[in-house]
């Protein structure tokens, strides 16, 4: 088996994933220059509301067929995480609009240890394993394996964000999103009702975060209350690679940011001599942050932004 | 209190007879085990003492603080432990433990400090996720940090001949170890906040002061603003790694799990929940913060009186109430209990012009 290629198709799938965690941060961070800390733990109520409903519809109907039992628990978990972004927003955020930078961060902190410690007050400590609801077939591929959950993974992502970029360069709410990026009070004056764009862009990041959740426990076959913490960090990474307040960039960068990772854990014993293992898969996304905003702040496609005081 | 006030001397020597009986009040009145909850209010008092330096005067978020404790301990633990045999004496260790540390603020900062704030604070708590992944792994090929087992039998501190450790009668008195530490982290706190308030006024502390304010205004005035963040960035670690080292001699045993993120966000709590900037309310939230959670634990004892179970663990509760203080504080009491006057003045935005206009400002 050619691990080369094998790599590079895990790596898209969990980076398709880590695209759309991405496209949250990005949007967020493009109109009003905040680092949604917590919308990792978003990604990780996702998971946990979905698998809540997935197993009350296995105990109801237990000859479901697997996808719709899925798409259920995405129906469900995808709205309320779109209620969870926009009361976070309106709580947590809305009123520190005007404070010192520094205020709504230590908020988004806060809510994120909140919602971590609800999540793990709810649900509790232990991994809870994702029912084999999507097909587990596996093909043939230049010489790796793909399988069928792999293929719903990135498809779906991959749909989800030509949605989103259809969303934003062809809608009425894309432009008011857009005008509002470049600058708020003008957009303002333009009469875009701002409150409200910055609202849904919570929403619609909450609801990206939500599925990506849902989509990498499927993958994995687990979830844990902590799960949201290294996929928010790796996708802000992502979203930094490609060049944050850019959505291209936030899909690139999380493609990106997921093959690096996955041919770095491959190889990263040969490279060494042994010396270091795979076990420092997740460190590869810090220095892949750290080398990014050291040699190139504005990222892989944004625009200069990281100076500007 | 007015009366003291009046006195600043009696109270210097009231403050402390209590700081030098307080071990043994508390011990008396609420057990062993509470003489080392005053000794860790020390450690995180010193934490917060030095994150107070990055982010409260320099205004630089950093979240992966615990890194330079974590660098601190480590160090401790390879020089005075039988893991490579050596058993230097700690006033040789905790200088080092402090340079390395400051070592590594300087490395991490030199490139990362011409971003702006919150990218730094980004990258510095993937720093300190990086430093406890690789204490965490860093045990083969060859064993650097024993992994996940952790280090122990670190070497207790020992002064002249006397160890930190057992218990001996003195005046009547019986002196653990626990009370020893409690007196050494007391020198250290205290020379710390002299320090820490010396700074404040200095040149430096001023410069620290003016970049917070406005970095582009601060540049202005001939500030050179990298250098200076550098200053902040490497004064903060060193008191990290100053405690850091007490820490590791403390215990006798470190791990990388005491050196996770939540425990950098914890002194940052410290920070934020006393009053950035200002030494005394960042001291009273080392305290709160400290006490409170070993206070909590009661709360377990009171579910099972009342309840007859246990129905939340205390501990599970923790983390939360911290994360609700951290909101309800950014949005109520934005400049912490205990602001410094002008960290006060700058948080009322609102009627920021307003005292342009009220001849008595």
């Amino acid at each position: 088996m050619d691990i080369f290629t094998q790599q590079l198709i895990n790596g898209l799938v969990v980076g398709s994933v880590y695209a759309l965690v991405a496209l949250g941060y990005t949007m967020v961070y493009g109109i009003l220059e905040l680092i949604n800390f917590a919308h990792g733990e978003v990604t990780m109520i996702g998971a946990m509301v979905a698998l809540m409903v997935i197993g009350a519809l296995l105990g109801v109907a237990p000859d479901m067929p697997g996808l719709m039992v899925f798409a259920g628990g995405l129906l469900v978990a995808v709205p309320a995480c779109m209620a969870l972004g926009f009361a976070i927003e309106k709580i947590a955020y809305r009123p520190l609009r005007h404070a010192p930078r520094l205020a709504p961060l230590i908020t988004a902190i806060g809510v994120s240890i909140v919602l971590q410690n609800l999540a793990m007050l709810i649900w509790g400590r232990q991994y809870i394993s994702f029912p084999p609801l999507l097909p587990q077939g596996r093909h043939e591929f230049l010489g790796a394996h793909v399988t069928d959950t792999q293929i719903i993974i990135f498809v779906t992502a991959l749909i989800v964000m030509a949605g989103l970029w259809l969303l934003v360069e062809r809608t009425r709410l894309g432009r008011a999103m857009r005008a509002t990026a470049q600058s708020r009070e003008v957009a303002q004056l333009m009469g875009v009702n701002v409150d409200r764009v910055i609202a849904a862009t919570f929403i619609i990041g909450s609801g990206l975060a939500a599925l990506a959740g849902v989509l990498v426990s499927a993958y994995y076959g687990l979830a844990h209350y902590y799960m949201g913490f290294m996929l928010g960090l790796k996708a802000f990474s992502a979203a930094v690679l490609g060049g944050i307040g850019n959505i291209a960039g936030a899909m690139l960068g999380g493609l990106l940011l997921g093959v690096i990772e996955a041919l770095g854990a491959g190889y990263i014993g040969d490279l060494t001599g042994g010396f270091l293992g795979s076990h420092y898969q997740d460190v590869f996304a810090f220095f892949v942050l750290i080398l990014v905003l050291v040699l190139r702040p504005s990222g892989l496609l944004g625009e200069r932004v990281a100076n500007r005081a | 209190m007015a009366w003291l006030r009046a006195r600043p001397r009696l109270a210097l020597l009231l403050l402390a007879a209590l700081l030098i009986a307080l071990p043994f009040l508390v011990g008396a009145g609420l057990g062993r085990s509470w003489v080392r909850v005053l000794d860790f209010v020390l450690i995180y008092a010193l934490l917060a003492i030095g994150l107070n330096i990055v982010v409260g005067y320099a205004g630089l978020l950093d979240l992966g603080y615990i890194a330079f404790y974590a660098l601190g301990a480590y160090l401790y633990a390879w020089l005075a432990s039988p893991h490579f045999g050596l058993h230097l004496p700690f006033w040789a260790v905790l200088p080092l433990g402090a340079a390395l540390a400051g070592l590594f603020g300087v490395l991490l900062g030199a490139p990362t400090l011409r971003l702006r704030g919150d990218y730094l604070a980004i990258v510095t708590l993937g720093f300190g996720e990086i430093i406890r992944i690789f204490m965490n792994n860093l045990n083969a090929p060859f064993n650097l940090t024993n992994g996940p087992q952790g280090m122990n039998l670190i070497d207790p501190v020992s002064v002249g001949g006397l160890a930190f450790e057992g218990q001996r009668q003195f005046l009547g008195l019986t002196v653990t170890g626990l009370h020893l530490y409690y007196y050494l982290f007391l020198a250290f706190t205290l020379l710390a906040i002299g320090v820490a308030m010396r700074l404040q006024d200095s040149r430096i502390g001023r410069a620290w002061a003016a970049l917070r304010e406005d970095e582009v205004a601060a540049a202005a005035m001939g500030i050179n603003t990298r250098n200076v963040k550098l200053l902040a960035f490497a004064m903060g670690a060193m008191f990290g790694g100053l405690a850091g080292g007490l820490f590791a001699a403390f215990q006798g045993f470190i791990s990388p799990e005491s050196f996770n993120l939540w425990e950098s966000i914890l002194v940052l709590c410290m920070i934020v929940l006393g009053g950035m900037g200002n030494i005394p309310g960042v001291i009273l939230g080392a305290v709160l913060l400290t006490v409170i959670p070993e206070a909590l634990r009661y709360l377990g004892d009171l579910q099972r009186a009342t309840l007859g179970h246990v129905a939340v663990d205390p501990s599970d509760l923790r983390m939360l109430l911290f994360g609700l203080s951290l909101v309800a504080m950014m949005l109520w009491r934005p400049a912490g209990l205990w602001p410094s006057r002008q960290r006060k003045r700058e948080f009322a935005s609102e009627d920021e012009h307003a005292d342009l206009y009220d001849a008595r400002a």
